[in-house]
C-alpha cells in the first residue's frame, strides 16, 4: 500500500535512498542536513547488509561511500556547503573512476561556515566545476518535499546508468520543510549496465558507459584515479589517452543532455519567462497562478544544462531567473540565449516574495527587454 | 579463486614495476604477497587499496581486485569497502607521508575503529614520489629538499600511535627483515581487527642520496644495522639507559582483542 506521511525534506531524501534500495550510508554530521544522516543511522541497521557509518570528516565520508560503491552496494552521503567543498577532491575521484554514488547536499549559506541554519543556492557552480579538471556531473533540485523523494530515487537510478556521482541540490528551506508525500509501494530501479565477460573494465561500446564489475565479481579489476586505459591500469604519460578518457567521460553525460532533462514548462507563449529551480520556483508557481502574463521554465535537472529547451518560447522578451544567489544559473542560460536574462538574485536566506518577482515582471513587461 | 603458485599474486602484465633502482618496496610487496600466498587467501575475495605516493602504486601489481585512491584517503575507502563486503581479505598498502601527514586523521579513526584490515606503510621517511620533501616521520636533523638545513620537527612514532589509537596488532620490522615481515603480515592478517605494520625502507634516490647513506645496499645495511628489538629498547628505558640516535625499534608492539568493526562472521 502506498502511505501517505507528513515529513521534512532530509528525511523525505532518506526515504527516497531507502525505497531505491540504498544499503550504505557514510557521512559527517553538518547542519542543515543532519536529519539525513539520522533517518539512515535508524533506518539501514534494519535492513538486510545495510550499513550507516559515521565517519571522522565529509572527505571520509564520500570515501567511504566510494568504497562501497565498489561492493556493488547503492551508496550515498549527504551534506552541506563546507563539508561539500572537502568533498570535491574524491567527488573528481568518483568521476574519473566512474563510481555510482549519490550525494545529497541540503545548500546553506556560505562561503565558510556562513548561515549554517538559513537556505541559499550558492553551490550551484561548485556542483558543476568545483573539482579540478574538466568534467561533467548530473545535478538534480527538488521544489517539494515530494520531489526530495522522488528525486532521490531517481538520482540513484541516474547514477547507475551513467556511472558518475549524481547530486541532490536541495536547500534548508525544502530540507527543513514538512509537507504531506505519498510514498509509493515501490519504484522504478535500474542498476548499472552489467558487463560481458570479454569486457574490458573501461571499454565501452557506442553507449560510451562500460558496463560495472563490481569486486568480488571475479574479474579482478584495478580501479584507480590516474588517467587510466580500458583496463583500469594507469597511463597518464600520453596525451591521446587523457583526451580520449576525459572526452568520453564528459560526453557519455553531455551527449544525453536532453534526454536526461527533466523540466516543467508552464505558459510557454509569454512575453515574460522566469526560469528557476529549486525553491524559488514555489514563488514563480505562485506568481503564474496569479499573473496569466507570465510564464515559467522550472527546472528539476539542472546539470547538465538542457539549453535546447529555451528555444521553446517563441514570444519571449525577457528570461528573468530568480536564485538564491547572487546569479549562478542566470550565466549559464546566458550563454545560450539572445534574449535578454535578469538576475534576481537573493541570499540571507529568505525566499524571494512573489511581490517582488511581480515588481520585475512589471518592469520587464512593457519594456521589450529592455527596462 | 586461490593461487597455485605466488606469482599468480601478481598481475604480471603490470610488471616490471616503476620503483627505483635499490628501492626497498618491491621487497615488501613480496613479503605480503608471501604471506597472503602462505595464509591461501581467495584472490577474488581481496581487495588491495592505497592512496597515493610510491608505495600506493603496489595494489596495481596486484591480481586482485583494487582501488587505488586519493592521497591520504585509502583507509577512509576501505572502511566502506570492508563494511560493503566484510567477508573481504582487505588491505591498504601507504606510506609515511600518505598515511601520517595527510591521512593522519582517517589513521587514528582507523585505529579507533578497529575496523578488521591489515595495514602495511612502507616508511622511507620521505616523501618519494614528489621528488624527496620531509615527511611527519623524516628524523630531526636529516635533510630533505624541503628541509636543506635539517629537519627541526619531531617525527610521529606510527606504532605508538596506533596502539595508543587502538589498533588490535601493531608491529615494525625494515625491509632487512623479511621473514619477520613477512610473519608479522601473516599474524596481521590472521588477528581480527585493524592490524598495523611499519615497514622502514631504504630510499636510495631521496632519503640515502641527501643523508649520504648510500646506495640500495647500503642503505639497507644501515636499517638493519640501526635495528633494535623492542624487547631490548624497553629494558634500557627501564635501566635509564640511552637509546643512541637513529635507530629503529622493531618488534611486535602489541597483539590484542578489543572489539572488533566489520569482522568476519
Amino acid at each position: 500500500m502506498s502511505q501517505l506521511e507528513f515529513v521534512q525534506g532530509n528525511i523525505a531524501c532518506g526515504k527516497g535512498a531507502i525505497a531505491a534500495g540504498c544499503t550504505f550510508f557514510g557521512g559527517y554530521p553538518i547542519t542543515p542536513s543532519t536529519e539525513v544522516a539520522e533517518y539512515m543511522a535508524a533506518a539501514l541497521p534494519k535492513i538486510e547488509g545495510g550499513c550507516f557509518i559515521q565517519m571522522e570528516d565529509e572527505i571520509a565520508g564520500i570515501a567511504c561511500a566510494i568504497g562501497a560503491a565498489w561492493t556493488g552496494a547503492r551508496s550515498m552521503t549527504a551534506t552541506s556547503g563546507p563539508g561539500f567543498s572537502l568533498m570535491m577532491e574524491n567527488i573528481g575521484y568518483a568521476f574519473m573512476t566512474e563510481t555510482p554514488c549519490v550525494i545529497v547536499n541540503v545548500q546553506r549559506g556560505g562561503p565558510s561556515t556562513g548561515q549554517p541554519t538559513m537556505a541559499a543556492q550558492g553551490d550551484m557552480m561548485q556542483a558543476r566545476y568545483g573539482s579540478h579538471g574538466d568534467y561533467s556531473i548530473i545535478a538534480l533540485c527538488p521544489a517539494t518535499v515530494q520531489e526530495c523523494f522522488e528525486l532521490t530515487v531517481k538520482a540513484f537510478n541516474l547514477s547507475d546508468q551513467f556511472r558518475c556521482p549524481v547530486f541532490v541540490m536541495t536547500d534548508e528551506i525544502i530540507g527543513h520543510m514538512r509537507e504531506r508525500i505519498l510514498i509509493p509501494d515501490s519504484v522504478e530501479i535500474i542498476r548499472p549496465k552489467p558487463a560481458k565477460p570479454t569486457d574490458l573494465p573501461f571499454g565501452t561500446d557506442e553507449s560510451d558507459i562500460p558496463g560495472f564489475l563490481p569486486f568480488g565479481s571475479g574479474q579482478r579489476i584495478h580501479v584507480t584515479g590516474l588517467t587510466h586505459d580500458e583496463r583500469g591500469y594507469p597511463d597518464s604519460s600520453s596525451y591521446q589517452r587523457h583526451e580520449m578518457l576525459i572526452k568520453r567521460l564528459v560526453h557519455k553525460i553531455e551527449s544525453r543532455r536532453h534526454e536526461i532533462a527533466d523540466y516543467e514548462i508552464v505558459n510557454p507563449d509569454a512575453k515574460i519567462i522566469f526560469i528557476c529551480y529549486g525553491v524559488p520556483a514555489r514563488t514563480v508557481q505562485q506568481l503564474a497562478a496569479q499573473d496569466k502574463a507570465i510564464g515559467y521554465l522550472r527546472l528539476r535537472i539542472v546539470w547538465p544544462f538542457p539549453e535546447e529547451v529555451l528555444k521553446q518560447f517563441k514570444n519571449v522578451t525577457t528570461f528573468i531567473v530568480p536564485e538564491m544567489n547572487l546569479g549562478m544559473i542566470s550565466r549559464e542560460i546566458e550563454r545560450h540565449t539572445a534574449i535578454p536574462v535578469v538576475s534576481v538574485g537573493k541570499i540571507g536566506g529568505d525566499l524571494h516574495t512573489a511581490q517582488e518577482l511581480q515588481e520585475v515582471a512589471n518592469a520587464y513587461k512593457t519594456a521589450g527587454g529592455q527596462r | 579463486m586461490k593461487a597455485q603458485v605466488k606469482e599468480d599474486w601478481f598481475r604480471k602484465d603490470r610488471l616490471p614495476h616503476i620503483f627505483c633502482v635499490g628501492c626497498g618496496n618491491g621487497t615488501i610487496i613480496n613479503c605480503v604477497v608471501d604471506a597472503v600466498f602462505h595464509l591461501d587467501l581467495d584472490i577474488d575475495k581481496t581487495v588491495f587499496l592505497s592512496g597515493i605516493g610510491c608505495s600506493s602504486r603496489a595494489p596495481g601489481y596486484m591480481a586482485s581486485d583494487s582501488l587505488h585512491t586519493t592521497h591520504g584517503r585509502a583507509l577512509a575507502f576501505a572502511t566502506g569497502v570492508k563494511l560493503g563486503r566484510p567477508e573481504f581479505d582487505v588491505i591498504v598498502y601507504t606510506g609515511d607521508g600518505d598515511l601520517a601527514a595527510i591521512g593522519g586523521n582517517h589513521f587514528i579513526h582507523a585505529c579507533r575503529r578497529n575496523i578488521d584490515m591489515t595495514v602495511v606503510c612502507m616508511n622511507n621517511q620521505i616523501y618519494g614520489m614528489t621528488g624527496g620533501q620531509g615527511s611527519p616521520c623524516t628524523p630531526i636533523g636529516k635533510l630533505s629538499t624541503t628541509t636543506p638545513y635539517g629537519a627541526q620537527e619531531t617525527p610521529f612514532d606510527l606504532c605508538e600511535l596506533a596502539v595508543g589509537a587502538g589498533a588490535n596488532y601493531v608491529a615494525r620490522w625494515t625491509s632487512y627483515h623479511v621473514k619477520e615481515l613477512r610473519n608479522a603480515v601473516i599474524t596481521g592478517i590472521e588477528t581480527p581487527g585493524l592490524s598495523f605494520i611499519e615497514v622502514l625502507c631504504q630510499c636510495p634516490t631521496s632519503f640515502g642520496n641527501k643523508n649520504k647513506i648510500g646506495e640500495g645496499v647500503e642503505h639497507a645495511s644501515y636499517l638493519r644495522k640501526n635495528a633494535m628489538l623492542l624487547q631490548k629498547a624497553r629494558r634500557m628505558e627501564e635501566e635509564g639507559k640511552k637509546i643512541p640516535p637513529e635507530t629503529f625499534i622493531v618488534g611486535e608492539y602489541v597483539k590484542r582483542s578489543r572489539p572488533v568493526m566489520g569482522g568476519k562472521t
